[in-house]
């Protein structure tokens, strides 16, 4: 929960790979207009599309074997 | 007994449990005053991974969490007690540092519990496989240990962070807390779990059953959380748990669903699925970065938290698989056979 509404800018982290953070609560509006709702202090929104708790990450996005 | 704050204070908290060897025994008579604190070469001479020395290092930890009924607890800060529990941190940090294997960085240990293989052949893979309800309920027993206080032995690490790690630490130990909500807290959403599974939730119930293992893997968390020297190695190990958790969640989430244990117990490792996803990127970035901006010399306790617990679990997994294969209980005491079918 943020402590106080603010003017600031909401600040998203992206990365290559995982999902995008941002500072919760959150509503996402997904694509059939569906409004789902996260009040965690912290969200992680999927990116890879992987999740099966899409919009929510739900770590499916990590290498199944190590390639390095 | 000079030291004695609350001296009529007998101590709640659950009855001392059944001891386990003559290390645990004198703990415990001790703990009773009814007798002496046991020898330093009783200590040297116990099997470091065995029943009775976990045992008796649990006894010595769990005086700092609720205690023992009839246990007073001046008993938390009693100096030969203390000089106990020092040797017996001493046998088993000593043991963990030569058998945990090693990584040379933290960025190499995290990329090992970053990779998610298909076929995996864990505690969570198996139940979520072919698990029973009976496995489960043994599962759920032996965890109760840990998750009943869920996020306590973490809490102690807070006043030796600074900044982003601080702060990184905190939410997520908010977030356990219930975000301000007692009916979310972790440990009351376990309870829950525990009822959908016929158990009993008192604190301390399934103490007898757990395995010397399962004690293990919370005396680790304890030692780490208790000693400010350790507070890179507590780090590694909450950044192991929480990397780990939620795929595994999942499985065990699926595994509660097959087996119809609830809703309850489905909703525990539900909401750890989308819980631990972000945990897992608050404690790698802010915590261990932070951390680690701060102190780069802690970095070898950082991947040996990270280490070690995966040394714990695995020696966990034996013994939960080991016997469940061979169609054998995997606690001490037995769960009672009989379910009530309805309540
Ligand atoms: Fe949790
Ligand atoms: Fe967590």
């Amino acid at each position: 929960m943020p402590n106080s509404p603010s003017d600031e800018p909401r600040r998203i982290k992206v990365q290559r790979q995982g999902p995008l953070l941002v500072e919760g609560p959150v509503e996402v509006e997904l694509e059939d207009g569906t409004i789902v709702t996260s009040d965690r202090f912290r969200v992680a929104v999927c990116t890879c599309r992987r999740s099966r708790r899409y919009p929510w990450c739900d770590t499916s996005h990590r290498d199944r074997a190590k390639d390095r | 007994m000079a030291h004695d704050l609350r001296p009529a204070h007998g101590g709640e908290g659950p009855p001392l449990p059944t001891a386990r060897g003559h290390v645990s025994a004198a703990v415990e008579e001790y703990l009773r005053g009814t007798g002496p604190p046991p020898r330093q070469q009783d200590v040297v001479g116990t099997a470091v991974y065995g029943d009775d020395l976990q045992l008796a290092l649990y006894l010595c930890y769990e005086l700092h969490y609720r205690g023992f009924a009839g246990v007073s607890e001046a008993h938390e800060w009693d100096p030969d007690l203390l000089r106990v529990r020092a040797a017996l941190e001493h046998r088993f940090l000593t043991a963990l540092r030569a058998d945990a294997p090693t990584h040379d960085s933290v960025e190499d240990a995290l990329a090992d519990l970053l990779v998610e293989p298909v076929d995996g052949t864990g505690v969570s893979h198996y139940l979520c496989a072919e698990g029973e309800l009976w496995q489960l309920r043994e599962y759920a027993a032996q965890r109760s240990l840990y998750h009943l206080k869920e996020a306590d032995p973490h809490a102690w690490v807070l006043p030796r962070l600074w900044g982003r790690a601080k702060s990184g630490m905190a939410a997520v130990e908010f977030d356990e807390y219930g975000g301000g909500r007692p009916e979310r807290v972790h440990a009351r959403l376990f309870a829950d779990l525990m009822t959908d599974l016929g158990l009993d939730t008192t604190y301390g119930r399934y103490l007898d059953a757990a395995s010397a293992q399962a004690l293990a893997t919370v005396n680790l968390m304890s030692l780490l959380g208790l000693h400010r020297a350790l507070r890179g190695a507590l780090v590694g190990h909450f950044a192991a748990v929480e990397i780990t958790s939620s795929p595994a969640s999942r499985r065990l989430a699926e595994a509660m669903r097959r087996t119809g244990a609830g809703p309850a117990a489905e909703h525990f490792y539900d909401e750890h699925v989308e819980a631990d996803a972000v945990h897992e990127q608050v404690v790698r970035h802010d915590v261990i970065g932070g951390l680690l901006a701060e102190e780069p010399h802690l970095a070898p306790d950082v991947a040996f938290g990270i280490d070690v617990t995966g040394h714990l679990e695995d020696r966990l997994a034996d013994r939960l698989l080991g016997a469940w294969r061979a169609g054998r209980s995997s606690l001490r005491t037995p769960l009672r056979s009989e379910m009530p079918l309805t309540f």
